[in-house]
Parts: structure tokens; C-alpha cells; sequence
């Protein structure tokens, strides 16, 4: 099998986004007043914790943050016979009137972020909700767009976008990898 | 990891990573009921329907619980009030039952195995919510998630379980799964209420408490079934309490940390006296905020879409 993989962003580039990103939730949002950050399962919550360090790097202050899973708020469970395993959610703070700015690592179709909205609401009624991505590959399925985008990454639908950080996979890059059949 | 079968009908054949996979579901469930609005979308149009044809507050209430706070419609049936006082046969009832297209029934019944026939009878996903004195695997599961959350682990933990073990489907649930995850378990009891032969269970058998609780990191104290003692067991319970009663000073030989267990309903003053079972070694609330989260995510794991 042919390797077809190419990394679009290294390490570097990887925290300068996630840098720029820090000072424009600042800017946007004029200050931290009510701010939390929501990681969504499972890369999501090590780019909400790095930006939770970036934020506090610039203005001293450490944002709450918590841990969102969506699976079941998923639109596909039913179509689907194998059950995904549930991660732990964990957002140990009133959501009611804050400014919530979601998480995730890769900006698809946005179900995902369609599942994460219906699950916050839950939590509370946010002021309003923001959405952070790494990446943003394009092909939605749903009227969602992100506020603050690491990278734009035009993909075709037989590339798989990986974001690959230090805490789960031991290196900092985004990968673009062909879909091979197996 | 997936749960690969349509019917949770004893611990007995369940695998290791089959409850491990189910003890983490669970766990992960825990959050839900803490929230201000305890519900989530994911089990919407399912249909559980519990059929018991046996008293229930915790077990009836739990499984109802946790099909709500999954959006599933839950409906509650019991013999008393249904069409069984008519004479209409299990089968017939379940037959009637599965022509209405639920998707889990959960049964309880007095005699073993009916959980076992139905589930060969009807397609519907069958939960047993406790069958005679065979198996009650949800009891069994949320006291084994309750011993990992308090201790961390289930391996190598010596677990002491007291009262009428022949009776019990609490007891015989709880050894399948303790034993599967690696603690090592005692049984204790009066003579008549130790079934023959329990040790090939993989069991150590005492005839006093003070013996089987010595050491022990979890004492799990079984209710005496008063409906169940159609012949004297025992001479009385007076008796039966001098014995085998869980108290301030028996308690001391288990270890400083031991958990106090209990599956309910408790009788106080006869297994276990009220200071112990409001005391702090008692976790016997626990298991029952637990118990929501194990149905829970039963619930989950087998309500799969389309095969």
C-alpha cells in the first residue's frame, strides 16, 4: 500500500493557530466576563485545555472549562447497530448566561456540533455559543459555520483529516490521509 | 468493545469484558442524574416495558427511571393489576405484549428461568429484573460498580456475603460477577440457608459472621426473605439476629475501611442494625443511584438500531 499521508501542519503551526485563536476569543468576546471553554470528546478537550493555557498566558486568568461527550445526542445512534462506548461528560458549572465557546478538533459535516449545541442546552441557557475548530475541512451537512478556525482545509470526501496531538497520539500534527481500501 | 447479544438474563453469561464494558458505560451515566434537566435524547421512540409479577419499589422504580432519563417510553406492569389475575399464562401475556412492538421487556417472576423462555419467545430484548432464586444480574452489576467506585477495584478484594444464600438470586448473581472480576468471596449464614455444594461456586463457606467478616473489604448483608420462608428455616428471627446481625461491635473485625452493602429492602434489627445501615461505612444509597446508571446503560447497549 502506497502511502498517500501528508502533514498540512506541524507542531509550530499547530500552537501559532491555537495562539491567534487565544487573542481572538479575547478580542471578540472583549475580555473573559462569563467566558467558559467546552471541549468536545476526545480532541476538543486537549485544544480547550491548551487554549485555557494560552488565554492565561495573556491575561492571567485561568477560564473555567469542562468536558462535553455528544454521543448521545448523536443523530445516528439509531442507524447504527454498534453502540458507541460513552465518554464521561464533565461541566461542573452553571452554563445559564455565559459564553460558552465549544471545541473540536476537526469542522465536518456538523452534526457533531448539532449534537454538542442540543447537549449544552441542557446544561443551561448559554448567553451564547461560540465554536473553536482546528480545522475546518469543509462539506456541511447543516447551516453551522465556526467563529474562530485554526485552518481551512479544502478536502475531498476520500481524505480523512487527522489532527494528531501530544496527549493522545504523542506527536503535534494534522495529517491528511487517503482513504485506502483495506 | 460491543454488547453482541439481544438478552441480559444472568450474570452467568456474561464475560469479564462484557461487564467492564457495561460497569464504564454506567459510570459515564452517573452525570446525567445530576444535572438540572436529567434527561438525554438518545433512546427517543423505544419502548421498555417492565413486567413485574413480583413486588418491587427499587428495581421497578430504577429500570423506570432510567428508561425516562433516556427519553424511552416506559410503561409498568404488574401482575396484581393486569389481566394475570384472569388466569392469562406468561407466554400468552408476552405474546400480547410483543404485538404492541416495545423494544425491552423487563421481567421479574418468581419462578427461574422465566426470563430465560421468554427471551427464546419474543424478539423483544429481555432484561431480567430478577427471576426466583436463580439470578438478578442488574442488582449484581450495580453492586459491583458501587465496590469499584469506592474502592477502585474489584481484583483481590475479599467480599463476605451473609444471610440466606440459598434463597437468594442477589447472593448468586453477585458470586458469578465477584468471582469473574477476581475478588474472593465468603459466604455465611445459618446451615439450612447454605445451598449444598456452594462451594463449587468458588466460594469459602462460614457458619458464623464474626469469621467471614473478618479482614474483609466489603460485607454485603442479604435481606431475610420472610415471604420466601414458607417452612421454619430458622427458629425465629430473634434468633436468627443474635447470630447473624450486622452491628457496632462485629462490624470492628472487618477492615477499617470495610463498605457495607445491602440490596434492600432492609429489616432493620434482623440483618443489620440501624446504626450500622445509617453509618458510615454504608454505601446502601449509593447502590441505589447507581442501579439507575447500570439500567441506564443496559438500556443503552441494547437498544441498537437496525441489525
Amino acid at each position: 500500500m502506497k502511502n498517500k499521508n501528508r502533514v498540512v501542519m506541524d507542531a509550530e503551526g499547530i500552537d501559532r493557530s491555537l495562539t491567534r485563536i487565544g487573542y481572538e476569543i479575547l478580542e471578540k468576546n472583549k475580555g473573559l466576563d462569563d467566558l467558559v471553554l467546552i471541549g468536545i470528546r476526545t480532541g476538543g478537550i486537549y485544544l480547550a485545555n491548551r487554549l485555557q493555557r494560552k488565554i492565561a498566558a495573556i491575561e492571567g486568568i485561568d477560564v473555567p472549562s469542562g468536558i462535553l461527550d455528544v454521543t448521545l445526542y448523536r443523530d445516528d445512534l439509531q442507524k447504527t447497530n454498534k453502540k458507541p462506548r460513552i465518554g464521561k461528560t464533565d461541566i461542573a458549572f452553571s452554563l445559564d448566561d455565559r459564553k460558552v465557546v465549544l471545541v473540536d478538533d476537526v469542522l465536518f459535516t456538523g452534526r457533531t456540533i448539532r449534537a454538542a449545541m442540543d447537549a449544552l442546552i441542557d446544561f443551561g441557557r448559554p448567553r451564547l455559543i461560540q465554536l473553536a475548530v482546528l480545522i475546518d475541512r469543509g462539506h456541511r451537512e447543516l447551516p453551522i459555520r465556526a467563529d474562530f478556525v485554526g485552518k481551512n482545509l479544502p478536502s475531498s470526501l476520500w481524505e480523512d483529516v487527522s489532527v494528531k496531538l501530544t496527549e493522545k497520539d504523542g506527536i503535534d500534527e494534522v495529517v491528511i490521509e487517503m482513504d485506502s481500501e483495506e | 468493545m460491543i454488547l453482541e447479544r439481544k438478552d441480559i438474563l444472568g450474570v452467568k453469561e456474561l464475560s469479564k469484558d462484557e461487564i467492564l464494558l457495561i460497569l464504564d458505560t454506567a459510570d459515564s451515566f452517573i452525570e446525567i442524574s445530576t444535572r438540572e434537566i436529567k434527561k438525554v435524547p438518545t433512546l427517543r421512540g423505544k419502548t421498555v416495558i417492565n413486567l413485574f409479577y413480583e413486588a418491587s419499589t427499587r428495581t421497578r422504580t430504577s429500570f423506570e427511571i432510567a428508561g425516562k432519563r433516556l427519553s424511552a417510553d416506559t410503561i409498568n406492569i404488574s401482575a396484581s393489576t393486569s389481566s394475570v389475575v384472569k388466569g392469562e399464562t406468561l407466554l400468552d401475556t408476552a405474546r400480547n405484549l410483543e404485538a404492541m412492538n416495545p423494544d425491552v421487556i423487563v421481567i421479574r417472576h418468581s419462578a427461574a428461568g422465566a426470563p430465560h423462555m421468554l427471551a427464546g419467545m419474543v424478539r423483544q430484548s429481555i432484561i431480567n429484573a430478577g427471576d426466583g432464586a436463580h439470578e438478578h444480574p442488574t442488582q449484581a452489576l450495580l453492586d459491583m460498580m458501587t465496590i469499584r467506585a469506592k474502592k477502585g477495584r474489584i481484583e483481590n478484594l475479599n467480599v463476605a456475603i451473609v444471610g440466606d444464600i440459598a434463597h437468594s438470586r442477589v447472593a448468586r448473581s453477585n458470586i458469578y460477577g465477584l468471582k469473574k472480576m477476581g475478588a474472593r468471596v465468603t459466604v455465611a449464614g445459618p446451615a439450612t440457608m447454605i445451598p449444598r455444594d456452594i462451594e463449587q461456586m468458588g466460594v469459602a463457606v462460614c457458619s458464623c459472621l464474626d469469621e467471614a467478616i473478618k479482614e474483609v473489604d466489603v460485607i454485603m448483608m442479604l435481606r431475610i426473605q420472610i415471604e420466601r420462608q414458607h417452612q421454619t428455616i430458622f427458629p425465629s428471627l430473634r434468633e436468627y439476629a443474635q447470630r447473624f446481625c450486622l452491628n457496632k461491635k462485629n462490624i470492628s473485625l472487618a477492615k477499617k475501611d470495610v463498605l457495607v452493602m445491602h440490596p434492600g429492602p432492609i429489616n432493620r434489627g434482623v440483618e443489620i442494625s440501624p446504626d450500622i445501615a445509617d453509618g458510615p461505612y454504608s454505601v446502601i444509597l449509593d447502590q441505589v443511584t447507581n442501579g439507575v446508571a447500570v439500567r441506564m446503560a443496559l438500556l443503552y447497549l441494547l437498544t441498537g438500531g437496525k441489525a
